[in-house]
């Protein structure tokens, strides 16, 4: 496992009287794409702006490599940022704009032109040098935000929401382009955004945030396949979220049903949140099932269809690639290894985030 | 048809600039190159080499100069330092600033000419601490003060305005990218509000060079400006195509000092930073 490279050590920080984190401990390895995942509003740009230097914690210490960097100001630390609005100098030409950094640390003219070639080669702009921001456009400003960067050799980039801007398709380009480019510079990239998918097909470790705490962290996966509690369950893809109980050991009950499933160690009889992804529920004959429902809507999503199954009190979201029709009455069943049982929440931020459907 | 329509709603402007700083501009052009008969003469514009126009005009200058220089001075950091303060007191600072200009200009030096007359309050402040009493009243310092305080908000706010266009993630960005305060500041900050002093100064330098009124009440007709000149020549020597020559000549200053801000502008606002 590659060594440490930062660590944040009981952060809080706090805005007039609104605590944004709380207690935060994260540690960030060498060569790691780290996502920090989660709602506005959850801590996740704070968190960013306290390592890039922008926000000093109220308490809570930040290790650079071993070295204690919680006051050092931003023109001090070995770390770069791209910003959500790309944040360009627009007075400066492209080249002048890459070049900033390596002017303020005084490089030779050669080893600043050589460096700006490399860098405009590396963001697919090549010849952009003579110019202006105006001309190019959002997709283009953002890769010469991250040529500005990364020409300064940084141990570790922080990226807040690069393409929160940008549309769908130029969106999922620039995530391959991310990716490739950790893989061609070998470094550090701590990436803020609150796309999941963004996140899963980034990341090497997601860290789920909610409310100022760290709810889960994990590789994509763990995260999707074993969500923590209900809010990462819901906030990373869609999940049903019922109600249950856990009788002993291996078996589960919910909306009426004893069912087995593969989870131990919660007990006997305890209250838990039971949490089946959509596309985990099988339909097939009524009689096939452990429960019967009727569909109550269809949708047509092009990939599956998205429907809804009112059985036992509950209306099931499935996602499945065959058509059922609104009316149709079904059986409902879901293998063990694929219902995850949970505790339920202990506090606010562990919740599933309530939203109407 | 609709076209056409449309530009008819501009017909009360057109009959506007026409009639009121087309024709008279035409009649001073008229006036500057005729003698009082009429026949055509360059001597009231070249009038201005005479030793007492040209005393008057280089003094003009001078102060106005020295008018937009402290200006300059004083409102640059309180842009930024407008700007760095909470939204909500933003607001109340800017609206401190621009209050006097809501009030009449000659109300405003009015209040000056007895604040800094020879009985004034100042000097009975001074009396009162057992100093000499000076002179302040009919001097160019004078003068110059009371320039600087009417056009004071016509350099602030389009320097305040320029700073508070800079994002802060483009202040972050510099910072980030390893510049130390003042480079930011120098490298940064400076040159995205180089437009805003640019329009601040001539907005300033061209008032305080034609002012007359100023000059009028608190330089009490001890200090000679080319706007008083040509005041005199109209009013009490009716000698308008004196006046009219002259008039020329401050408006070729006048054109000219823009060309040349804006020229400079220019330049300073694109690449040559470095």
């Amino acid at each position: 496992m590659p060594k440490e490279l930062i660590h944040l050590s009981h952060i809080t920080k706090s805005y007039e009287t609104a605590v944004i984190l709380d207690d935060l401990d994260l540690h960030i390895r060498e060569n790691e794409f780290m996502t920090l995942l989660g709602p506005s509003g959850c801590g996740k740009t704070t968190t960013l702006r306290l390592l890039g230097g922008f926000e000093t914690p109220d308490a809570g210490q930040i290790f650079f490599d071993g070295t204690d960097i919680t006051s050092l100001p931003p023109n001090e630390r070995k770390l770069n940022t791209v910003f959500q609005k790309y944040a360009l100098f627009t007075h400066m030409s492209i080249a002048e704009n890459i070049a900033f950094g390596l002017k303020i640390s005084k490089k030779s003219k050669t080893y600043i032109d050589d460096k700006i070639k490399y860098a405009l080669k590396l963001v697919n702009l090549e010849g952009y040098e003579k110019r202006s921001v105006d001309s190019l456009s959002g997709g283009q400003q953002q890769r010469i935000a991250i040529a500005r960067a990364i020409v300064n050799e940084p141990k570790v980039l922080l990226l807040d929401e690069p393409l929160g801007a940008l549309d769908l398709k130029l969106r999922q380009d620039m995530q391959y382009e991310l990716i490739r480019l950790k893989e061609e510079l070998g470094i550090t990239f701590v990436y803020v955004t609150h796309d999941q998918e963004e996140a899963l097909t980034m990341s090497d470790t997601i860290v789920v945030m909610n409310q100022g705490y760290i709810q889960q962290i994990g590789t994509p996966e763990d995260i999707y396949n074993e969500p923590a509690n209900a809010f990462v369950a819901d906030f990373i893809g869609e999940s049903n979220i019922i109600d249950g109980r856990m009788l002993q050991d291996r078996l589960v009950e919910f909306l009426g049903v004893q069912i087995t499933c593969v989870d131990t160690g919660f007990g006997q009889n305890q209250p838990v949140d039971v949490v089946i992804r959509p596309e985990d529920v099988e339909l097939s004959d009524p009689a096939n099932g452990f429960m019967e429902g009727d569909v109550i809507s269809t949708i047509f999503k092009g990939v599956h269809y998205e429907i809804e199954v009112h059985a036992n009190g509950y209306d099931w979201l499935v996602h499945t690639t065959k058509m059922f029709p609104v009316g149709a009455h079904v059986g409902i069943h879901v293998i063990p290894f694929n219902i995850h049982i949970m505790n339920k929440p202990e506090s606010n931020d562990e919740k599933a985030v309530e939203s109407d459907v | 048809m609709y076209k056409w329509k449309r530009q008819f709603l501009s017909g009360p402007y057109v009959v506007w600039i026409a009639g009121f700083i087309i024709l008279p501009i035409l009649t001073i052009f008229y006036y500057g190159i005729t003698d009082s008969s009429g026949s055509f003469t360059l001597a009231n514009i070249f009038a201005i080499a005479e030793p007492i126009h040209m005393k008057a005009l280089l003094l003009s200058l001078k102060l106005a100069l020295l008018c937009t220089a402290f200006c300059l001075i004083l409102s640059y950091p309180l842009a930024m330092i407008l700007n760095n303060l909470h939204l909500k007191q933003q607001s109340f600072v800017v609206f401190i600033f621009v209050l006097p200009m809501w009030m009449n200009f000659m109300l405003r030096i009015l209040a000056w000419q007895l604040l800094l007359s020879n009985n004034g309050i100042l000097n009975t402040i001074l009396e009162g601490l057992g100093m000499p009493k000076l002179q302040l009243l009919n001097t160019p310092s004078a003068v110059v003060f009371g320039m600087v305080y009417d056009f004071l908000p016509f350099m602030i706010l389009p320097i305040y305005n320029a700073m508070g266009r800079i994002q802060r993630d483009v202040v972050d960005a510099a910072r980030d990218l390893g510049a130390s305060e003042l480079q930011v500041f120098l490298k940064i900050i400076l040159p995205l509000t180089i437009s805003g002093v640019i329009s601040g100064i001539i907005m300033v330098f061209v008032p305080a060079l034609t002012s007359f009124v100023i000059s009028n009440l608190l330089g009490g007709g001890k200090v000679l400006l080319i706007g008083n000149v040509i005041e005199q020549e109209f009013m009490q020597n009716m000698d308008w195509n004196m006046g009219s020559g002259l008039s020329i000549v401050l408006m070729i200053f006048v054109v000219a000092s823009m060309a040349f801000m804006n020229a400079h502008g220019s330049e300073e606002g694109g690449g040559a930073v470095w």
